[in-house]
C-alpha cells in the first residue's frame, strides 16, 4: 500500500529462544484507529511494543510516516503510549506529568504552561493540576496518562488496553473520549485489546491476530458479519462452530444430519441463529436464563452443547425438557478449515 | 487465655525488653564512685564526665565518620545493585543476593578475625581503612535489601513511559525511578547508620593505637576505669539511636521499609 503511514514489514519479534510474531506484515493508514485484537498470547501487545520502540525486533522493518525508525530508541521516535496500568509518575502533580515530556524538549516555560493547561482542558482535566497521581479516581488517571502522551504530539498514539481497568460506565465514557479526541486531533491509534465488543465498538480496522499471525483483518462490521476461520468466528460471538462431513455436522460427541447439502467445511451459527421451539433436531435443555431482550438456553443435543437464543416471544421451554432447535441455512457462516 | 495471663506475658516480656535499658539509665545517675545498680544517690555528673573524656571524643568522632560515609558508601554500590538484580535478568542473581547478604549471616566476630589475618595485616592496611571497608561490606545487606524492597512496588513501566516521553534510560532512572524510592533509601540510610554506629564484634579486630570506634573504645574504658560514666555515655547513645528511629518513622514510616 502506498498511503501507509505506519508500516510493517516482514517483523519477526522473539523472547530469547521463542518467537512471538514471526514475519509480521501490516500497514496502517494516516488517521485511523487500528485495533489488535487477540486472546493473551498472540503477539498483539508484543507488536505494540515494537512499534514503540520498547522491543527491539530480530528482523524486519518498521516505517514511520516514510522513516525506518527500526533501529531508533524509543525516546527518539515520537510515539506516544498510554500503557494498562497508566504508568503515571507517583511524585508528580498531574501537571507535572502532563508536562514531563515537554520539560525534557526543554520549551520555554510559558510554552510548556500553555500546553498542558490545553493537554489537560482536552481531557477535561482542568482544575486538577495540583492533585497527585494518587488522588485522582481510575478515570481520570486514564484520563491524565492520555494527556501526557497527547501534548508530545506524536506520530502515532499507541493504546494498551485501554479500556480494561475502569468499569462500565466509565468504559462506555472513555471509548466516547478516545473517539472525540482522535477525530479532533486525527492523531493515528493504534490500541491493543482481548475484548472483541471493545475493538468492533471503537476500531476503524480490526487485526485479529493469533500466534503471532494476522488472522483476519477488516472493519469491524466486516469481522462481525464474515469471520473467515473458526478462530475469527468464536471471537466474533460465533458460539456454536461444527465440522461438515456430507450431510451431516460432526462433533467430539457425535454427528448430527443437517437435511440439506452444506458448501463449506465447517459451519458456525451464533446463539441467536439457532432456531429453539421449532425445527427438525431435538435437544434437552440444561440452562437457561433470562437475557432481556432474549432467553439464552444451552441444549444438550447429538453435537454436545447447542448455545441458543430464543426470542421473548417463544414460550419458555423448563430445564430437563426436550425442545426442538434448527440450525438453519441462512444464519449458517461457512468457514474455511 | 485469662486477661491475667496476657498482662504477666506482656509485663515480664517488656521488662526484659526496657529493663536493662532503665537499669543503664540509672546507673549513669550514680553519685557513687563504681558502676552500680541501684545507683548509690543521683546526680548527673557522669553524664558531665561522657564529654570531658579525649578518647570518647575521638572515638565518637571515628564511629560518627564510619556511620555516615561507610553507609553512603554502601548505598553508593546498594543502589545500583538492587536495582540491577530488581530489573534485569542477571544470570546467577540467586547467588549474588546470597552473597550480598552474607554479612548479616556470618558472625562478625568471624568477619574481623578473617579481614584482620587476611585483609590489614599482609597488605598493610591503614586500620581506619580496614574500618571504613568492613563498614561498608556490614551495611551493604542492608541497603540492598530495603532499597530491593522499595524498587519491587516501583512498576517498571513508569520508566518505560519515562523514556517513550523522551528520557534515556539514566534520566529515567534519576527522574522517575530515585525520587520514588527516596523514602527506602532514607530508611536504608537510617538502618546502616544505626547498624554501623552499634557495631561491636568485626570492630573489636580493627582496633589500633587511637583508632577505636566508641563502643570498642568503651569497651577498653571499662576494662581500666570501672566508673558510672560508661552507663551514662551507653544511656546517651541508645537514646541516640531511638530519637533517630522514632524520627524517621514520624517522617516516612520507617517500619514499612525494614
Amino acid at each position: 500500500m502506498s498511503d501507509a503511514f505506519v508500516s510493517l514489514t516482514d517483523l519477526t519479534l522473539s523472547y530469547g529462544q521463542t518467537v512471538a510474531v514471526p514475519n509480521l506484515n501490516l500497514d496502517i493508514v494516516e488517521g485511523e484507529l487500528i485495533a489488535l485484537l487477540g486472546p493473551s498470547g498472540c503477539g498483539k501487545t508484543t507488536t505494540m511494543r515494537a512499534i514503540a520502540g520498547l522491543m527491539p525486533p530480530a528482523q524486519g522493518r518498521i516505517v514511520i510516516d516514510g522513516a525506518d525508525v527500526t533501529r531508533v530508541p524509543a525516546n527518539k521516535r515520537g510515539i506516544g503510549l498510554v500503557f494498562q496500568s497508566y504508568a503515571l509518575f507517583p511524585h508528580l502533580s498531574a501537571f507535572e506529568n502532563v508536562a514531563f515530556g515537554l520539560r525534557l524538549q526543554k520549551l520555554p516555560q510559558a510554552q510548556i504552561r500553555a500546553k498542558t493547561e490545553a493537554g489537560m482542558a482536552t481531557v477535561g482535566l482542568t482544575g486538577f493540576e495540583a492533585r497527585k497521581p494518587g488522588e485522582m479516581s481510575g478515570g481520570q488517571q486514564q484520563r491524565l496518562a492520555l494527556a501526557r502522551s497527547l501534548v508530545m504530539q506524536p506520530k502515532v498514539l499507541l493504546l494498551d488496553e485501554p479500556l480494561s481497568n475502569l468499569d462500565a460506565r466509565l468504559r462506555l465514557e472513555m471509548r466516547n473520549e478516545l473517539q472525540r479526541v482522535q477525530k479532533e486531533t486525527g492523531i493515528t491509534m493504534v490500541f491493543v485489546t482481548h475484548d472483541q465488543s471493545e475493538a468492533l465498538a471503537l476500531a476503524d480496522r480490526i487485526v485479529l491476530m493469533k500466534d503471532g499471525k494476522i488472522e483476519q483483518l477488516g472493519t469491524p462490521a466486516e469481522l462481525y458479519a464474515r469471520p473467515d476461520t473458526a478462530f475469527a468466528a468464536d471471537f466474533m460471538g460465533f458460539e456454536n462452530i461444527f465440522r461438515v462431513e456430507g450431510d451431516a455436522l460432526v462433533s467430539d460427541s457425535g454427528r448430527l444430519p443437517l437435511g440439506y447439502q452444506a458448501s463449506a467445511q465447517i459451519l458456525a451459527w451464533r446463539p441467536g441463529g439457532v432456531g429453539v421451539g421449532a425445527g427438525p433436531h431435538r435437544g434437552r435443555v440444561i440452562a437457561s436464563s433470562f437475557a432481556g431482550g432474549h432467553r439464552e438456553y444451552v441444549l444438550d443435543s447429538a453435537l454436545g452443547q447447542i448455545k441458543a437464543d430464543a426470542p421473548i416471544d417463544v414460550p419458555e421451554v423448563p430445564i430437563g425438557q426436550d425442545v426442538a432447535f434448527d440450525l438453519p441455512q441462512d444464519t449458517a457462516r461457512p468457514l474455511a478449515a | 487465655m485469662s486477661r491475667l495471663m496476657i498482662w504477666l506475658i506482656l509485663g515480664v516480656t517488656l521488662t526484659f525488653l526496657i529493663g536493662p535499658f532503665l537499669i543503664v539509665i540509672f546507673a549513669g545517675m550514680s553519685a557513687g564512685e563504681a558502676l552500680a545498680f541501684p545507683p548509690q544517690g543521683l546526680s548527673l555528673k557522669w553524664y558531665a564526665k561522657v564529654f570531658t573524656v579525649e578518647s570518647f571524643r575521638a572515638s565518637f568522632a571515628l564511629s560518627m565518620f564510619l556511620a555516615i560515609f561507610g553507609t553512603l558508601a554502601a548505598l553508593l554500590i546498594g543502589i545500583p545493585a538492587a536495582y540491577a538484580l530488581n530489573r534485569y535478568d542477571i544470570p546467577g542473581a540467586e547467588t549474588i543476593r546470597t552473597i550480598v547478604a552474607a554479612p548479616i549471616i556470618v558472625p562478625g566476630i568471624i568477619v574481623g578475625l578473617a579481614l584482620l589475618r587476611y585483609f590489614v595485616v599482609p597488605l598493610n592496611v591503614a586500620i581506619t581503612v580496614a574500618l571504613f571497608v568492613t563498614h561498608t561490606a556490614l551495611v551493604l545487606p542492608y541497603a540492598v535489601r530495603v532499597v530491593s524492597s522499595s524498587l519491587n512496588n516501583l512498576r517498571a513501566d513508569m520508566e518505560e513511559a519515562a523514556v517513550i516521553l523522551g528520557c534515556t534510560r539514566l534520566q529515567a532512572f534519576t527522574k522517575v525511578v530515585l525520587p520514588n524510592i527516596r523514602g527506602g533509601i532514607l530508611a536504608a540510610f537510617i538502618l546502616g547508620f544505626v547498624t554501623s554506629f552499634n557495631e561491636v564484634p568485626a570492630s573489636l579486630f580493627l582496633s589500633g593505637p587511637g583508632v577505636r570506634t566508641l563502643p570498642i573504645d568503651m569497651l577498653s574504658y571499662m576494662e581500666i576505669t570501672f566508673d558510672p560514666s560508661v552507663a551514662a555515655l551507653s544511656a546517651l547513645l541508645a537514646f541516640m539511636s531511638v530519637a533517630i528511629v522514632f524520627i524517621a518513622e514520624r517522617l516516612l514510616g520507617f517500619s514499612r521499609y525494614v
